[in-house]
C-alpha cells in the first residue's frame, strides 16, 4: 500500500453561489443603481446650487449663533400648546380608534363588510400625513390649535386602531369561549374577556403614539394648525435666525423628554 | 446532590390579571389626573368658538367642492406623483448606503467611546427634528425644488436605518465578535464576517420599510417647497381648488397604499 | 478506510512541523500574569507556568476561579493588568494592534457557545479561521487559496462533518457546531489552541466525542492545547497535565494521573472527593472500548508513519 493510492484528494474550489446566483445578485445591484440614477437625473435638480452650498451653510451658522435667549418668553406658551395638541389629539384618536379596532379585528367584527370598512378607515387615516390632515382641518376650522388637534387625532386613529385590532386578534380565544358558554352578554364578554387582555397594548400604543405626536405637532404650525411651528415658521420667514436656534433647542428638549418619558412608561408596562 | 437544583417554579410565570399599576388607589388617582388634565387643557386652549361653529358648514362646502374630483389636470398630478416617487427612490438608496457607517459608529460594542458618542449624537439630532423642519433648512440652502426634498429624505432615512443597524449590532452576542477577533482578523474583516451576516436580513427589511416611509414623507416635504406632490397639494389648498385637492389626496392614498403592499410583499419574500 | 491515508498525510506534514517547534525554547510561558477587573476583583494573581512540549493541558477550578480570564489573557481578548505571556519567545502583552493580529493568527480558540457566524455556511465558518491570512477582497469574494479550501474539506471530514459544508451553521446541532468550531480553530494551523469550556453546553456523550476529537487533533498536529474545563472526570480522562486554579492562583500543576482527593480539596474546597475519583476510575475503563473506533486514525497514523 503506497501512500498515493490512499491519498484522498479534496476539492480545492468552493463557491458559495452558483454563477447564476452571482449574476442575479449583480443584476439587483445594477438595478438599484440604475433606478437611483434615473430618479436623480429625471428630477428637476439644480446641481449648480451645490457650488455655493458650503457658503450658505457657513453663513447660516454664523447668523444662527448665539441663540437669542430673550426670545424664551415668547416660547413658553406655544410650547405648552404643542404638548396640549399632541395630548388631546392622542386622547381623541384613542376614543375614536377603540370601537374601530373591534370592527377591524377579524374575531370581533360582525361580517366581512364591517371588517372591510374598519380596515379601510384605518388605512385611509394612516395614508394621509399629519400635515396634510392639518391642511384639511385648517381649511375647515380656520388656523389654530383645534385644527391641529383634529389633524393629530385623524392621523393617529389608523396607527392606534391597527395595533389594537392586531392585539384583539391575538387574544386567548379560550377565555372568550368560556365566557360565552356561561351565557354572558356581548358587552360582558367585551369588558371581562377581551378588554383586560388588550389593555396593556392600548396603554402602550397610546403612550408611544403620544411621543410621536409631540414630534409631529412641532410642525403643524407650518400649515397654521397651532403650536410652536407657527413661531418657527414666522422666525424663519423673517430671517431671525437666532430666534430659530432657540426654538430648535426648545423643540429638541420637549421631543427628547417626551421620548424618555414614553420609553419609561412602556418599560414599566412590559 | 452536588448539582444545582433548577428552581422550576421560578421559570414558570405565575398567571395573574395583568395590571399596570398595582395599587387601585394610585390607579384611580392617575386616571383622575389624566382626565383632569385633558379637561383643563381643552378648556384653556385659545379657541375661537365662532369659527369652529362655522366649521361644519364650511366642511360641508369643502366636501361638496371636492366632489366630483377634478380629473382635468391629471398630467400635472402624475408629474407630481412621479417626482415624489423618484425622490423617495433616490433618497432610499443613498440613505441605505450612508446608514451603514453611521450605524457602525453608533454601536457601543464595536467602536471606541468618542466615536460612539459622535455617532449617537448624529442619530439623535437628526431623529428629533421632524422632516419638515429639516426640509425648511435645505430649502433655505439649496433653494426650492426636489433637491431639498431628496436631501431631507436622505437625512431622515439615514438616521432611521442607522439607528436600527446600531441596535442590531449591539444585540449581537459578544462571543461572536470574540471568535472572529481571535482568528486575528482586522476590523474590516470583522465587519464582513461577523457584523454583516448578523445585520443583513433586518437591514434589508428596514431599508425596504424606509422606502415605503420615504414615499409617505415625500408627499409632505413639498408643503415647505421641497418638491413632490405635496407642493402641488399645498398650492391647491391655498387656491381653494378643492376638487383638484381631492384628486391629489386620492392619488396620495393610493400611492401610499401601493407602497405599503410592495414593501410588505418584498419583506415577506426576504424572510 | 478513508481515514487511514488522511492520517498519514497529516503526520508527514506534522513531523516537519514538530521538528521546527522542538528547536524553539518554550512553546508558551506565562510569567506573573495578573488581571484585576475595574471593580476590584482579582481574577488572576501572579500566574506562572510553562508549556515546553505539545501536550493537552486541562485547567480546572471552581466557577469564578479565573479560568476563562486566564485563557483570554493569552490572546488578549482580555487585557492582562501585569505580567508576561510568551508564545515562542514573543511577549503577547506588549504587542501593538497589528502585532497582536499576527500573533492571534497563530492561536486558535474554541468557545463554549461555539460562536459560529450563524447565518453563514459551515464552509465560510471554517474558512473564517484563515481570515488573518487573506486580504479583505479575498475574504469578501470568498476566493480563498486552493490549499485553504482543501484543508477545510479535509478538516470537515476529520471532525465528522463531511458533506455539510453548504449547510448554514444555525441548522446544525450543538455537537456539530462545536465540531465546526474546532475545524475553524485548527485550520489556522495554530501554535497554540485555547479551548474555553468546550463541553459545557453539550450532553455527556457528545462531550466525550468532542473532547476525543480535540485531543486527537492536538496530538496529531503536535499543538499544545489549553482546555478550561469544569468537569474533573473529563479533564482527568483526556488531558496529559492539569493545572488547578483557585481564586486566581495556581494551586496544582502536574500530570493528570497525580490528581488525588487532597488536590481536589485544595482546588475546590472541602468535600468528599473519594467517590468522585472512584467514579472516575470506573469511567476510565469504559472509554477504552468506546474509543476504539475513534482511535483508528491514531493507529493508522502509527502504521503509515
Amino acid at each position: 500500500m503506497t501512500q498515493t493510492e490512499h491519498q484522498k484528494t479534496y476539492p480545492d474550489i468552493w463557491k458559495k453561489f452558483t454563477p447564476g446566483q452571482t449574476l442575479l445578485r449583480y443584476f439587483f445591484y445594477m438595478l438599484a443603481v440604475l433606478i437611483a440614477v434615473w430618479a436623480l437625473s429625471d428630477l428637476d435638480i439644480t446641481w449648480f446650487y451645490f457650488l455655493d452650498a458650503h457658503k450658505q451653510i457657513a453663513d447660516m451658522t454664523v447668523r444662527m449663533w448665539p441663540p437669542d435667549l430673550s426670545f424664551i418668553t415668547n416660547l413658553t406658551t406655544p410650547l405648552i400648546e404643542t404638548i396640549h395638541i399632541a395630548t388631546l389629539g392622542t386622547a381623541g384618536s384613542v376614543i375614536i380608534a377603540f370601537p374601530l379596532a373591534f370592527l377591524a379585528a377579524k374575531n370581533t367584527t360582525y361580517n366581512a363588510l364591517t371588517w372591510f370598512i374598519g380596515r379601510l378607515i384605518l388605512v385611509t387615516s394612516r395614508s394621509v400625513n399629519t400635515v396634510v390632515w392639518g391642511l384639511l382641518f385648517v381649511a375647515i376650522f380656520g388656523p389654530g390649535p383645534v385644527a391641529g388637534i383634529w389633524a393629530i387625532a385623524f392621523r393617529s386613529i389608523g396607527f392606534v386602531g391597527k395595533l389594537i385590532s392586531e392585539a384583539i386578534e391575538e387574544i386567548d380565544p379560550g377565555v372568550v369561549d368560556a365566557m360565552e358558554a356561561t351565557g354572558a352578554s356581548r358587552l360582558q364578554v367585551l369588558m371581562v374577556g377581551i378588554l383586560p387582555q388588550v389593555m396593556p397594548v392600548i396603554v402602550g400604543t397610546t403612550v408611544y403614539r403620544w411621543d410621536i405626536n409631540i414630534r409631529e405637532s412641532t410642525v403643524l404650525g407650518f400649515v397654521g394648525a397651532g403650536g410652536i411651528g407657527i413661531l418657527l415658521y414666522s422666525s424663519i420667514n423673517q430671517f431671525l435666525w437666532r430666534e430659530v436656534t432657540l426654538t430648535l433647542i426648545a423643540i429638541f428638549c420637549i421631543v427628547i423628554l417626551s421620548e424618555l418619558l414614553s420609553a419609561m412608561i412602556r418599560n414599566k408596562i412590559s | 446532590m452536588n448539582n444545582p437544583v433548577v428552581d422550576k417554579s421560578a421559570a414558570l410565570p405565575k398567571w395573574e390579571r395583568i395590571k399596570i399599576i398595582n395599587s387601585p388607589r394610585v390607579r384611580l388617582l392617575l386616571f383622575g389626573l389624566i382626565i383632569f388634565y385633558l379637561v383643563v387643557t381643552a378648556l384653556t386652549l385659545e379657541v375661537d368658538w365662532g369659527r369652529i361653529a362655522n366649521g361644519l358648514p364650511r366642511a360641508g362646502k369643502m366636501f361638496t367642492g371636492m366632489i366630483p374630483p377634478d380629473m382635468s389636470r391629471l398630467e400635472l398630478m402624475f408629474s407630481g406623483i412621479l417626482e415624489s416617487v423618484q425622490m423617495a427612490l433616490a433618497a432610499s438608496l443613498f440613505g441605505m448606503i450612508l446608514a451603514v457607517p453611521i450605524g457602525i459608529c453608533a454601536a457601543s460594542n464595536l467602536v471606541p467611546r468618542p466615536v460612539y458618542l459622535a455617532g449617537r449624537s448624529i442619530i439623535i439630532l437628526t431623529r428629533t427634528f421632524h422632516e419638515i423642519i429639516i426640509a425648511i433648512f435645505f430649502v433655505k440652502i439649496f433653494g426650492f425644488g426636489p433637491l431639498a426634498g431628496v436631501l431631507t429624505l436622505i437625512v431622515a432615512g439615514t438616521s432611521f436605518i442607522a439607528k436600527m443597524v446600531a441596535e442590531d449590532i449591539e444585540n449581537m452576542p459578544p462571543g461572536h465578535l470574540e471568535a472572529i477577533r481571535a482568528t486575528g482578523a482586522s476590523f474590516p474583516k470583522l465587519l464582513l464576517y461577523c457584523v454583516a451576516p448578523q445585520i443583513l436580513p433586518r437591514y434589508l427589511g428596514v431599508s425596504i420599510y424606509r422606502l415605503d416611509a420615504n414615499i409617505r414623507h415625500s408627499t409632505v416635504v413639498g408643503i415647505v417647497g421641497a418638491g413632490g406632490i405635496g407642493q402641488t397639494l399645498a398650492a391647491t389648498f391655498s387656491r381653494y381648488d378643492y376638487d383638484f385637492s381631492c384628486t391629489i389626496l386620492i392619488a396620495i392614498i393610493s400611492l401610499v397604499f401601493l407602497g405599503e403592499i410592495f414593501s410588505s410583499w418584498i419583506r415577506s419574500y426576504l424572510r | 478506510m478513508s481515514a487511514l491515508p488522511l492520517a498519514g498525510l497529516t503526520l508527514n506534514r506534522n513531523t516537519e512541523r514538530y521538528r521546527a517547534l522542538k528547536s524553539l525554547p518554550t512553546m508558551l510561558e506565562l510569567q506573573n500574569l495578573s488581571k484585576a477587573y475595574p471593580n476590584g476583583t482579582k481574577a488572576l494573581d501572579n500566574v506562572c507556568f510553562t508549556v515546553d512540549q505539545p501536550q493537552v493541558l486541562a485547567i480546572i477550578g471552581p466557577s469564578g476561579a479565573g479560568k476563562s480570564t486566564l485563557i483570554r489573557c493569552i490572546n488578549r481578548l482580555v487585557e492582562p493588568t501585569s505580567g508576561r505571556a510568551l508564545l515562542h519567545g514573543t511577549d503577547v502583552c506588549t504587542l501593538n494592534k497589528s502585532g497582536l493580529r499576527k500573533i492571534r493568527r497563530r492561536i486558535g480558540m474554541i468557545f463554549q457557545e461555539y460562536n459560529l457566524v450563524e447565518r453563514l455556511t459551515v464552509m465560510e465558518n471554517v474558512l473564517s479561521g484563515r481570515l488573518g491570512y487573506v486580504g479583505f477582497w479575498t475574504a469578501y469574494r470568498r476566493k480563498y487559496p486552493a490549499k485553504d479550501i482543501r484543508a477545510a474539506f479535509e478538516l470537515l471530514e476529520r471532525v465528522g462533518l463531511a458533506g455539510t459544508h453548504n449547510s448554514r451553521a444555525d441548522a446544525l446541532s450543538g455537537g456539530q457546531r462545536q465540531r465546526v468550531g474546532i475545524a475553524r480553530a485548527v485550520i489556522q494551523a495554530p501554535d497554540l489552541l485555547l479551548v474555553d469550556e468546550p463541553t459545557a453546553s453539550l450532553d455527556p456523550k457528545t462531550s466525550r466525542q468532542i473532547m476525543r476529537i480535540l485531543v486527537e487533533l492536538a496530538h496529531e498536529r503536535n499543538t499544545p492545547t489549553l482546555i478550561n474545563i469544569h468537569d474533573v472526570s473529563l479533564a482527568h480522562m483526556f488531558s496529559d497535565r492539569m493545572i488547578g486554579l483557585c481564586e486566581g492562583k495556581i494551586v496544582f500543576d502536574g500530570p493528570s494521573n497525580q490528581i488525588t482527593p487532597e488536590v481536589l480539596t485544595r482546588i475546590y474546597g472541602e468535600e468528599d472527593w473519594s467517590t468522585t475519583i472512584k467514579k472516575e476510575n470506573q469511567e476510565e475503563s469504559t472509554p477504552a472500548s468506546e474509543t476504539s473506533a475513534g482511535n483508528k486514525d491514531l493507529r493508522g497514523e502509527a502504521a503509515t508513519g
